[in-house]
């Protein structure tokens, strides 16, 4: 079982979350007509060895959407924090 | 040439004669040569898929030149870590008949490569677990027997006379409605595909070179022209990728970024027991499917763990809830042990279907993206990306796998989950 200390909840096993994937992928602006962007954001991962830096939302939880840090190798939890920057902040609203 | 004496065809009488003297003569199965300098052709993945490609391109294409790159050993990955089972019950244009193709190779493979992969056609029952699931099991069948494949749609009585160990009391929490049964599909001994494509390459003159490590490529204004690797430069006119689960990893060496996830899948097997399950048997409330392995033992997967690994371990939540789905499915089974269980590392791709097809770097072929489909494609995968690497243009098998299908928006989403790799 992976540890996800969740910033709000703390520790918890991560059979409470919901994996969303590669976090550090930008999405295009939404008027952005350039189909090439949007397949490269859509599509496309980096897929790394390693350090993967990816979503994670606590849905039995605080429902929060979280950004962790994890090794991809050796599944060591590296960083947990709130993915929208005022929660990080602190003004969680 | 090898030695004439790994030329030696097995056959009831070379067994007879090595039998009656000890089994001493028998000769190396393949050879252990160093590298060349230069191949015409270079494949990286000493796997099924790479080893099928170079026996192909040798038998179809009379390409010999060629040399097959492992990192570790002979069939080490994912080849050996599946759970054996072969099927073409697929019902999107570009699997299905693929697919077919490849359960056709299966068929006539022990004697193609003279070697036993000891293909048991026991037939797969895919359970129907409720009355939509059933129509889009009949529709399913349909599409099948369109294409010419064999497909079944049974009634709970016929699947009861097959396996009556299920639950088929009214209490069930998983009644069942009936399955789509493929009586052709089946299981294949899965280290003996590996070894019987690695004898049969190495056989026509194909180099199989084990702890080699591809490190980079060499590119010459956009054309590949060779490999870096643990054991010096190797020059190649054309180079092959299949090397599934790090897929990513090696394309990126030149400068390639995929429409892949990698991700570890679990299997498992349980002590063994006296024959009980005669069929591979898909469970349709859950993600799991089983068979009996020839020893005895109960063989069994279900879902991925769910997060981008390339760990070839997986984790406990996981193993408990493919253990729940076998006890749901087959109740008799709950006091089983499980003895033994391991990951493998699966190129998901962005649709769940993979990816035979050549790079924009010219003289690249890749061949990736199988997720958890890899081992019944095996032969198929072999043919067709042999066929892709020796003429230059996809066989009409595997034109529908190109790599850049997700820009034109042609995607062969067989789940119609999306760009949810973790999903598919």
């Amino acid at each position: 079982m992976l540890i996800l200390h969740c910033p709000f909840c703390g520790p918890r096993d991560h059979s409470e979350f919901l994996y969303g994937g590669d976090a550090r992928r930008t999405r295009p602006a939404p008027d952005d007509a350039d189909g090439a962007r949007w397949h490269d954001y859509v599509f496309l991962r980096d897929n790394p060895r390693g350090t993967h830096v990816e979503h994670w939302q606590h849905i039995h939880g605080c429902r929060a959407w979280l950004t962790v840090t994890r090794d991809t190798v050796t599944h060591e939890i590296l960083a947990v924090t709130a993915a929208r920057p005022a929660a990080a902040a602190g003004d969680g609203r | 040439m090898p030695p004439k004496s790994q030329m030696s065809e097995y056959s009831v009488l070379s067994l007879l004669r090595e039998g009656l003297t000890g089994h001493t003569g028998w000769p190396r199965a393949w050879r252990d040569p160093a590298p060349k300098a230069e191949y015409d052709t270079v494949i990286i993945g000493g796997g099924g898929h790479g080893l099928a490609t170079a026996y192909y391109l040798a038998k179809n294409h009379g390409i010999t030149d060629v040399a097959v790159l492992e990192k570790g050993w002979l069939g080490g990955g994912n080849v050996g870590r599946n759970t054996t089972i072969v099927r073409s019950n697929y019902m999107i244009p570009g699997n299905t008949e693929f697919y077919e193709f490849s359960l056709k190779l299966w068929e006539g493979l022990s004697q193609d490569l003279n070697y036993n992969v000891m293909v048991s056609q026991r037939g797969q029952l895919n359970l129907v677990n409720g009355q939509a699931q059933l129509d889009a099991a009949a529709r399913r069948g349909n599409v099948m027997r369109a294409n010419g494949i064999d497909a079944e749609l049974l009634t709970p009585a016929a699947v009861r006379r097959r396996v009556p160990f299920l639950d088929f009391s009214p209490a069930a929490r998983f009644p069942i409605y009936g399955a789509l049964y493929q009586p052709r599909a089946g299981t294949v001994r899965h280290d003996a595909v590996a070894w019987g494509f690695a004898r049969g390459a190495d056989r026509r003159g194909v180099d199989l070179i084990q702890n080699c490590e591809v490190t980079g490529f060499r590119i010459e204004r956009g054309r590949v022209t060779g490999v870096e690797t643990t054991r010096g430069t190797i020059g190649a006119r054309r180079v092959g990728l299949a090397v599934a689960g790090s897929s990513g990893q090696v394309a990126a060496l030149a400068g390639l970024r995929l429409p892949i996830e990698s991700h570890v899948l679990q299997a498992f097997v349980t002590e063994p027991l006296k024959p009980l399950l005669d069929y591979v048997i898909g469970f349709g409330a859950a993600h799991f499917y089983i068979s009996q392995s020839d020893k005895g033992g109960l063989v069994y997967g279900g879902d991925l763990d769910g997060y981008n690994s390339y760990a070839q371990r997986g984790n406990l939540p996981l193993i408990e809830e493919v253990a729940s789905a076998a006890a749901s499915l087959m109740p008799c089974v709950s006091r089983l042990r499980q003895v033994r269980e391991w990951g493998g590392i699966m190129d998901m791709s962005m649709d769940g279907s993979p990816i035979i097809a050549a790079t924009p770097v010219d003289g690249l072929y890749l061949n990736a993206g199988w997720c958890y489909g890899g081992f019944k494609a095996t032969p198929a995968s072999g043919w067709c990306f042999a066929h892709t690497i020796a003429t230059g243009r996809p066989h009409e098998l595997n034109a529908r796998f190109a790599l850049d299908r997700f820009r034109a928006g042609a995607h062969i989403d067989e789940k119609g989950a999306g760009p949810t790799p973790n999903a598919h």
